[in-house]
This record gives structure tokens, sequence and C-alpha cells, in this order.
């Protein structure tokens, strides 16, 4: 046997899992890794700008590809530069592999240059972490990280590896520590539970399925399954933010997204329904506003893979563990193997029809500026021929892109919803792009989250990307300004993005395309010399500045009580509402 | 404003997990990051090749929130399998303390013949001092440390608890 260093072992077992891409930057702690990629036939490394836009290419490149994300950064800063893409993997399971340099292991807690605990402080935002002491160790630390990382609810993976384990060759003569499978995969769903589930569905005056980012996340089956379920039941379908593309949104069935500034129709339903079949979602609070008032005359069924999602804030009556996908399956295939009838719910979709007209998500009309809605409506109906991926910052511009841009097909939005991390989208457009040479990928970005990885632009030069990045631009940190607005009698602390760079010559000094769309005139035109151009643009959208985001359930409040505009609005909130996030 | 809080239930639960660097961390840390409650812990190794452990935790917490305990236990890689002993049925808790006590003349009659009482051993002495020896359920020995209070009490270690079920299946 041919003595392999640990380097040399490490892009092994990467090809082995089929790995043909790695985000990372190299530093010291990492450097027999990039020799052993100098130059390498087989694995593409994306060289990043920071380590932050490492991880979160990464999950870009996951989202939209299914397969896992592979991310290489050193130790130390490396490492905790990438925590925060680790932790907004963790949050929306979301499958990497995270390889950290370590400090040699004869210096780990001698506080070396450029050491780190990472271990320790990826310990938690990780679904399991490894610190490989012995290059015997490598191989099949390696295998087990990635099937961590892919089964079961997906997740990131940490694997620290000291530079001498790097260099150093596996003793041949102990033997290599064997992998084992160690993680909690769901056995098939229950027959009974899915019968009795299907029967409740059946049953139902007033049934809904609230579906979630778990069908996504099981494979595009899932979603085709998922429209096959909702044809049988003919019940509404609503989707958290992280659901999106799931059930087609021109489907009559689809209700669009649920919670904090889902649409009302979506929220009445959840309030009135009788039957909810929760699909691969975790009533997080986003979704259920206050927990008391939550749905309250529902039956609730709730599928999930990982045990601890369910009852955790909302109890369910009939919990079922286990992979979304096939539970629908089970589902469908129960439903036609009884030659069930969807019951007659003219009455409740007549109830559906009465809240779809309250027309939840119209705004103002506006001559003179770009309203930030328009903007984003637009862009849908310029691209949507070309079934684009769309990746989001966070703030006003990410819920308004997920109202009124619409998703046919999954892993074509690409957003940070559980730790909502502002400079998620240039770098998750990356490794979309890098994932999806051919597609049309827009990061859909506000003026201040772009700027929190602004430096990735370099990235997207280096690789000949052509993302285009869509600016909303009000000059506000328009969700801090809108909050402060509701709950702080509009005292706007620090919320306003001042001296703003000129992003047409920013765009221009890395060698990108600028421009600048600042009337409604205009906007049709500049969306489409921005899809013409080859390479990457950015478009600077300037929009109206005080717009807010609605409809809205405010803090502390109802599905029942959503705000459907600003008239709604009074002055600030009680200490309670204040506390809630 | 007021932080409301809600009745808690002491639970007893067991976990078998991998005997790896990182597992006591890992499973600690995240009661800390949920905020859970840890009223005491025991880990060693249990079988024969060193690579299983078991570890009892003593934690309280409203219903709800043992059941995500133990839901986010179960999550965990290393850990295989979480019993929850006070849900499970009869079950034996067992700690231990070293207790020791300093005095002279009557006070110090009084402790022997108390940890006589209570079946506490005297594994050391000198003519000023005892250390006592003591196993029981947890509210035994909080009982021998109040009474010990009144007779020369200076400090105390305690184990924390081991527990096993009833009867002769394993847990």
């Amino acid at each position: 046997m041919s003595a392999k260093s640990g380097a040399e072992i490490l892009l092994k077992s990467l090809l082995d899992q089929g790995v043909d891409t790695v985000f990372g930057y190299p530093g010291g702690a990492v450097l027999p890794i990039y020799d052993a990629l100098f130059k390498h036939p087989k694995i593409k490394h994306i060289l990043v700008r920071h380590e932050a836009g490492a991880a979160h290419a990464a999950e870009g490149y996951a989202r939209s590809t299914g397969k896992p994300g592979v991310v290489l950064v050193t130790s130390g800063p490396g490492a905790t530069n990438a925590v925060t893409g680790i932790a907004d993997a963790f949050m929306d399971s979301i499958p990497l592999v995270v390889i950290t340099g370590q400090v040699p292991s004869t210096l780990i807690g001698s506080d070396a240059f450029q050491e780190a605990d990472t271990v320790g402080i990826t310990r938690h935002c990780t679904k399991h972490n490894y610190l490989v002491k012995d290059p015997n160790e490598l191989a099949s630390v390696m295998k087990e990280a990635f099937f961590i990382a892919t089964h079961g609810r997906p997740g990131p993976v940490v694997i620290d590896i000291p530079k001498d384990v790097q260099v150093a060759q596996p003793d041949t003569d102990t033997p290599q520590r064997k992998a084992h499978a160690r993680c909690n995969i769901p056995h098939e769903a229950d027959i009974h539970d899915i019968t009795k589930a299907v029967e409740l569905l059946a049953g139902a005056n007033a049934p809904i399925l609230y579906t979630g980012g778990g069908i996504i996340n099981s494979g595009p089956a899932a979603s085709k399954a998922l429209i096959e379920l909702a044809e049988l039941c003919n019940a509404p379908v609503t989707s958290t933010l992280m659901g999106l593309g799931s059930l087609p949104s021109d489907d009559p069935k689809w209700l669009g997204m649920l919670g904090m500034h889902g649409t009302y129709e979506a929220n009445m339903a959840m309030n009135q329904c009788d039957v909810m079949l929760c699909l691969g979602a975790r009533f997080d609070d986003r979704v259920t506003g206050r927990l008391d008032a939550f749905s309250p005359n529902s039956y609730k069924i709730h599928v999930d893979i990982d045990r601890s999602s369910i009852n955790k804030t909302v109890r369910v009556d009939l919990p079922i563990v286990a992979d979304v996908g096939k539970a629908i399956e089970q589902m469908v295939k129960v439903w036609k193997g009884r030659k069930l009838k969807a019951a007659n719910l003219d009455k409740w979709w007549d109830s559906i029809e009465g809240w779809r007209d309250v027309k939840c998500l119209k705004y103002r009309d506006n001559k003179q500026e770009i309203m930030p809605q328009y903007a984003i409506e637009r862009l849908y109906e310029a691209t949507k021929e070309y079934n684009p991926i769309i990746t989001t910052e966070v703030g006003q511009h990410q819920m308004w892109a997920a109202q009124h841009f619409h998703f046919h097909k999954p892993n074509k939005w690409l957003t940070s919803g559980g730790l909502g991390t502002m400079g998620y989208g240039l770098p998750a457009a990356i490794g979309a792009q890098i994932g999806n040479p051919d597609a049309l990928v827009i990061d859909i970005a506000g003026e201040a989250s772009i700027q929190m990885n602004i430096q990735e632009l370099g990235t997207a030069s280096q690789y000949r990307l052509p993302i285009k990045i869509f600016i909303i631009n009000n000059q506000w940190m328009g969700m801090v300004r809108q909050w402060q607005e509701l709950t702080f009698k509009s005292r706007f602390s620090e919320s306003y993005s001042d001296s703003l760079p000129d992003f047409v010559r920013l765009a221009e000094a890395y060698g990108w395309k600028g421009m600048v769309i600042d009337h409604p005139d205009n906007l049709d035109d500049g969306i489409a010399e921005m899809i013409a151009h080859k390479g990457p643009v950015i478009v600077d959208c300037r929009v109206t500045k005080n717009a807010n985001c609605f409809p809205m359930i405010p803090s502390g409040a109802a599905h029942t009580e959503m705000l459907l505009d600003s008239s709604a609005v009074t002055g600030e909130m009680d200490d309670e509402a204040k506390a809630l996030v | 404003m007021q932080i409301y809080k809600e009745k808690s239930e002491r639970h007893v639960l067991t976990l078998t997990v991998d005997n790896e660097a990182g597992t006591l961390a890992r499973i600690a840390g995240m009661f800390t990051a949920r905020g859970y409650n840890i009223d005491s812990l025991t880990v060693a190794d249990v079988t024969e090749d060193r690579s299983t452990s078991r570890i009892t935790i003593v934690t309280n917490g409203p219903p709800a929130m043992i059941e995500q305990i133990i839901a986010q236990c179960e999550r965990l890689i290393p850990v295989h399998k979480v019993t929850d002993l006070t849900e499970e049925g009869p079950h034996v808790e067992r700690e231990l303390a070293l207790v020791k006590v300093t005095g002279s003349g009557d006070n110090r009659i009084e402790a022997i013949r108390l940890a006589d009482i209570y079946r506490a051993r005297v594994i050391d002495a000198t003519t000023k001092s005892f250390i006592f020896e003591i196993t029981g359920s947890p509210e035994k020995i909080d009982t021998f440390l109040t009474l010990m209070r009144e007779v020369g009490f200076v400090e105390v270690g305690r184990t924390g608890v081991a527990a096993l079920m009833r009867g002769s299946e394993p847990t």
C-alpha cells in the first residue's frame, strides 16, 4: 500500500463521495491540503473572498443541486468566519461538510498562532463535529461525516484536522477505525398513522396542507407527491418561507406563504381549518404568531423527520416521524388504494375566496417612484420563462420576494430562513451558479444586506459567473426601520443606510456591469438589459424609501390580527410586544 | 413586564452514549444552550471494551420541556438511547456522599450516633474530625446533611445519582 498523507486521504475521500467542488480559502493550517489540491484534475476549488462566503456559497450549491456542499478553511479566524454559515445551515437543515485546519496536535491548547477551539465553538451549530487526531481515523470520519450531513434531517458537519495529521501517513500496522452509520434515520411511517391521517383528511370540512423546507430537502419526488396529494384531497396548500416552490404557485390550491408576512388567506385558513396536515415544517415562531391563538380548533397532524420538531412549540394530535416525501407517497397510495373521494369543500373554498378577495398583497400605485413590490413583480414577469434560481439577503426585500416572486419548482428559492443571515444572498448565488452553470441566478438584495458579503463580487468575477444582483435600494435597513416605526414610535435608531457606495462604479471596479433603475417607466427595459448581459450585473434599483412590508402579523399577535397596511399601525407597543422577536 | 415560569417536575434520565471525546460537553452544552436544567449528572464507561458510557441525568422542567429534552438528547449523534426512568416505572436511585464533620465532646458523639442510624461509615478520623461515607437516595443524603450541619459539618462531596430500572430486564 502506498503511504498516503492525511491530505491525500482527505481528497480521496472527497472523490469517493462524488465531490467535485470545494468552496474555500487557504491559510497556514490547511497548507498541506491546498498543496494536495494544487492543479488537482478532478476537484475544482472555488476561492472565495471571506470564509463566511465559502459557507454560504456551499449552502447555495447544496440547496440548488441537492448535493452536499463542501467547505475548506483554515484554523482560527478561518473557522470562526465560517461559523455564521455553519449556523445558518444548521437552522435551515442544509447538508454541508466543513473541513477546518487546526494547529498541529502537539500545539492544541497552547494558545498557538491562529488556534481556536473549533470543535467547541461549532458544537452547538453543527449536526456533529470531529477533531481528527490520527490519520488512521480520517477516511472513516470523512465517510461518516458525509453520511451524517445527508441522512435524516440534513445539516452541517465540521471536521477539524490538525496540520500534522494532514502531513502524517497512517500507521499501517494499526487497524483502520471503522465507520459506522451514526445517524437516526426514521423508519417508514407506521401505516396505521398514515391511514388515520388520510381518513382525517378525507373527512375534513376545512383541511389545509402546511408545507415546509422538509419537502425540498426530501428531494424533487416529494414535491411531485405533494402536488398529487393536494389534487386528491382538494385541500388548500400554504408553505413556510423555506418550502416555497414545492407546490407550483399557479396551482389554484396555492394560498401563498403563511406567517408573519404571509398572505391573509393563508393565515386565515390556518386559523379556521379543522384538519391541519403539517408536512416537513416546524411551527416556527414566524409561522405561528401568538401560540395560544394558533389554529385553535384544528386536529393537527405533523410529519417530520426529526422527532425533536414534534411538540416543540405546538402540541399536535397525530405525530408521524418519517421522511416527509415517503410519507406523502404513502398517503397518496392509501388514498388511491381505498378509492377515497375528496369531501365537498365548496363552503371552505368559498371562505378562502372571500379572504383572497381582500387582496392582501396590493400596494399603493405610484407613477413617480418605483414601489419595491412592483419591481419584484416586473422582475418575476421578465424572468419566469428562464425558470431562474433566486437567492435573497435578509429583510424587507426578502419578504417582498417571497410574496411577489412566484416559484414553480423546488430548489429554485435560496434564502436564509431560520438564522436570518444578512449577506447570505450573494455567496449563495455564487454557489448556485457553480452548481447550475446554465441557470439564470438572481440575488434579490437590499442595499444594506448586500454590503455584508460584498467582497464576493470578486469571486464571481474570477470564475466568470454571470450572476445578477438586483438591489432593492430604499436607503434604509428597511425591516429594522419598519419595526421601529411599528414598535418604537418611529425612533429610527441607526437604521439609515448612510454613505452608500456608488453601486455602479463598485460593479465596474470588479469588472461587472452596473446599472441604475430609478423610475417605474424604466423598470422593464432595465430588467431586460440586465438579463441580456452575458456577464454579472448589479442593478441598483432605487425604490420609494418608506414602503413597509405588509401584510404583517405584529409581534405577539394572532393569525387573525394581521395588519394589512400602515393605516393600522399605532405609534408604540407595550413591553410584552417589545420583548418579542 | 413579568417573566412567567411554569411548574417543574423532576425526572431521572439515563443515556447510553459513545465513549468518545466531547460527548459529555455536547450533552451538557445542549442543556445550557436550550435553557434546560441539570440537577445532577454522572457518567462512566460501562462496557468491557470501554466503547460505551452510561450517563444519568437528573433534570427538572415542565412535562413538555422534559419531552423536548429527551428528543434533543436523541438527536445528538453519539447518543444511542435515552430512557426516562421516572416515566418508565419503578427504579432505584442511589447517590454516594463523603461528609467531613469536625467537633469534640457531645457533638462528636452525636455525629457518630447519627451516622450509625443513617448507616454512614467512617472512612477517615482524626481526634477533631470524621469523614463519613453515606449511600442512599438523594433525600436520605439531604436529611443526613441537615443533621450534620448541627454537629460540626465542614464540607461534602456528592457523586450525583446513578439509577437503574427495577426487575430483571435491562433499561
